[in-house]
């Protein structure tokens, strides 16, 4: 008997590191197995301080509420208004934002028009050019000038709403789009110029213009050529939103999009997704700063993106200043992306619904980031479509809801005295009061 | 001829009027005096017409052209060119930084020199340039010919996919992924129509093609020094 071990004797239990963890050791393998880093669509997965930090106060004795569905609070958004004729005008704030017809297939493009039309609301095109799924159905649409000038073409420009000039996207500030050769069908090549199949890498930089005096002459360029008619989108990263805020005011710009770093991107390195560029919650502020020192506050529309999620988030990006959100992975998770119902084919494929972000393999269960033909045609676009105005209608009610219940008759009058911080963190970023204080560390005046 | 004085009418009156035109205008000929280095000038166009410009122009001069003759007598600043659909812009003098960047159609001569960036990210346009073009030229150019009379600078053709180049002089170095290429009887036709069209003193044989070896095509870990 004594040579059998004594299993109730105290032991040390085994303890995972927590530095090198099971996740960490896995992709260590798999870079020493494969030789190439991981690359995946989505955003950033890990938790940074973000909306769901901050609380609204709510109508008390000193503030007064407006009663539900009754009195009227207005979400309606004007976009360029400072130098373009044609003003983009919306009936709600939350726009869909720019993802690529490559990344996506036509029909989910042609979805996101649909949706975004029922919904009073624009779609934005993408790397790839723009498609005609999607100026057939979206009623506004705004047309992205990107460094790899992929579709890029006079006629186009003239057919669309607004432009949007792409400097930095929130995953990736300073990185350069990538479609990998799996989704380079004969249409999307085409589209491109280029070779069927091969990985395209497009770049991080304008091939013509490189800094703020050179942007302003090319938004010149681009006015005259469209007759002055059309807003002037730059959409910046969350790398240095004050400065670039600024600048892109200087150059000209009549909307700034500044998208944080939880934006989703078609496909991208992840070391890129969740090292590079800041939160969302500590861009909006920044960007508001310079708008307010240059007293450009709603004169240049800010647009802000990365993580809008629900009404919620909504409501305090605005309140923190901006005048409309952009929504581009809730987007496609109202279309159907990432849906438990195809639970079987997401393990197939290694993964689980929730999780799926190899979008750039293009095997989508969902039909949406694809360009197999099969698998498209799982996806419905009208179907698609009123999922997406649903949802985008849920947000709208959800913002006037907590708008109403701050006594706010237009969504922009929320603002950020209606805000409270959970952490320390979201307080200093977001520069709103610590709950239970009156106080963010930095808050001028005061010492930290 | 119209004659349009840009200094005393303004830019936006110039390339309205010049937008104005259509297929049946039978306003064809138009010069364009006083552009005093001017940005955009002649931007956006989609007409048969032929702008003649007396002077040097400033950032992006015949920037998107569809159709047009652009004919700028003097020296053109950056991005001339840039995006051209179809149409021809031909510049007397040199021509600065990405010139004919991302075109899609069209022919541009440049009759002086050439700076760097000459046909960056060129998408099927033909560029010909009668003297040198600058370092980091035809980088990740798709498809089109570039044709350069006189040297190339350093990092010619950087990460190329699909388009020809063809330089009569030396090259100071290629980038990665470009290499030198056998001229074919089809390379030497385009080349002798090109060379034609923009009215080069030169012979097909003389030049050197260079091309993509298209190992960066899909992405292998062993190639990772070369990105
Ligand atoms: C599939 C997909 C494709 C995208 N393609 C582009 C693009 O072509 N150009 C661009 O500026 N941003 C692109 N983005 C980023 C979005 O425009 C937007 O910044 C981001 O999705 C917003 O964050 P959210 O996904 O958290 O809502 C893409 C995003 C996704 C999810």
């Amino acid at each position: 008997m004594t040579d059998k071990p004594d299993n109730t004797a105290p032991r040390t239990v085994p303890i995972q590191s927590a530095t090198f963890s099971n996740p960490v050791n896995a992709e260590i393998r798999r870079a020493a197995a494969t030789g190439i880093y991981d690359i995946r669509g989505g955003g950033s997965k890990r938790k940074v301080p973000h909306f769901d930090d901050l609380l609204f106060l709510g109508a008390s004795i000193s503030r007064y509420p407006l009663e539900g569905y009754r009195e009227k609070c207005e979400t309606k958004v004007t976009l360029g208004t400072r130098f373009a004729s044609k003003p983009i005008e919306l009936d709600i704030p939350i726009t869909i934002a720019g993802m690529s017809f490559g990344s996506l297939s036509g029909a989910a493009k042609e979805a996101l028009g649909r949706g975004a039309t029922m919904a009073g609301t624009s779609t934005t095109t993408g790397d790839g050019g723009m498609t005609e799924e999607e100026r057939g159905h979206s009623n506004k649409l705004i047309y992205q000038y990107l460094p790899s000038r992929y579709g890029m073409n006079p006629d186009d420009l003239r057919r669309c709403d607004a432009i949007e000039i792409v400097v930095g996207q929130g995953a990736k500030p300073g990185g350069g789009g990538m479609l990998l050769g799996q989704k380079i069908s004969d249409r999307v090549a085409e589209m491109r110029n280029l070779p069927k199949g091969i990985d395209q890498r497009s770049a991080c930089r304008h091939p013509d213009w490189t800094g703020p005096d050179d942007l302003e002459i090319k938004i010149l360029e681009l006015r005259e050529i469209t007759n002055w008619e059309k807003p002037i989108y730059i959409k910046i990263g969350g790398a240095r939103p004050y400065f670039d805020t600024m600048l892109a005011i200087k150059a000209g710009a009549d909307v700034i999009v500044l998208d944080g770093m939880q934006g989703g991107t078609a496909a991208t390195q992840d070391v890129f997704i969740e090292h590079v560029g800041q939160p969302i919650l500590a861009c909006i502020r920044q960007s508001v700063e310079a708008l307010q020192e240059l007293d450009m506050h709603r004169e240049v529309q800010l647009v802000v993106s990365g993580g809008i999620r629900g009404g919620a988030d909504v409501a305090k990006a605005l309140a923190l200043g901006a005048d409309a959100v952009a929504i581009g992975t809730g987007a496609l998770v109202a279309l159907g992306d990432n849906d438990p119902r195809w639970e079987d084919e997401y393990q197939k494929l290694g993964t689980t619904a929730g999780a799926y972000d190899d979008w750039h393999e293009g095997n989508d269960p969902a039909g949406i980031t694809t360009q197999t033909p099969e698998l498209i045609k799982r996806f419905d676009p009208v179907a698609g479509g009123r999922r997406l105005s649903n949802y985008l209608k849920v947000m709208t009610l959800e913002a006037q809801t907590i708008a109403r219940a701050c006594g706010k008759n237009h969504i922009h009058n929320l603002e950020p005295e209606d805000l409270v911080a959970l952490t320390m963190e979201a307080a200093a970023m977001a520069r709103i009061p610590l709950s239970g204080t009156d106080w963010w560390p930095g808050k001028p005046g005061t010492s930290f | 001829m119209q004659s349009f004085d840009l200094e005393t009418e303004g830019l936006r009156k110039l390339n309205s009027s010049l937008h104005a035109q259509n297929n049946d205008t039978n306003q064809t000929a138009w010069e364009i005096i006083n552009p005093k280095g001017s940005h955009a000038i002649a931007v956006g166009l989609d007409a048969p017409i032929e702008v003649t410009v007396l002077g040097s122009t400033g950032y992006y001069c015949g920037g998107m052209n569809k159709q047009a003759t652009v004919h700028v007598k003097g020296s053109a600043g950056p991005g001339v060119a840039e995006n051209m659909m179809s149409g021809k812009v031909v510049i007397d003098g040199d021509a600065s930084q990405y010139a004919g960047a991302t075109a899609h159609g069209g022919l541009l001569v440049i009759k002086g020199n050439a700076s760097s960036r000459c046909g960056i990210s060129m998408k099927g346009v033909d560029i010909v340039v009668h003297g040198n073009i600058g370092h980091m030229s035809a980088f990740m150019a798709q498809s089109g010919n570039l044709v350069v009379l006189g040297d190339a600078g350093d990092a010619l053709g950087d990460s190329l996919y699909e388009a020809n180049l063809f330089v009569r002089g030396t090259v100071k170095s290629l980038g990665a992924d470009c290499i030198k290429k056998d001229m074919r009887p089809e390379h030497l036709e385009i080349l002798t129509r090109l060379l034609a069209e923009a009215e080069a003193d030169a012979k097909p044989e003389e030049f050197t093609r260079y091309g993509s070896a298209r190992e960066l095509y899909n992405f292998d870990i062993d190639n990772a020094s070369a990105y």
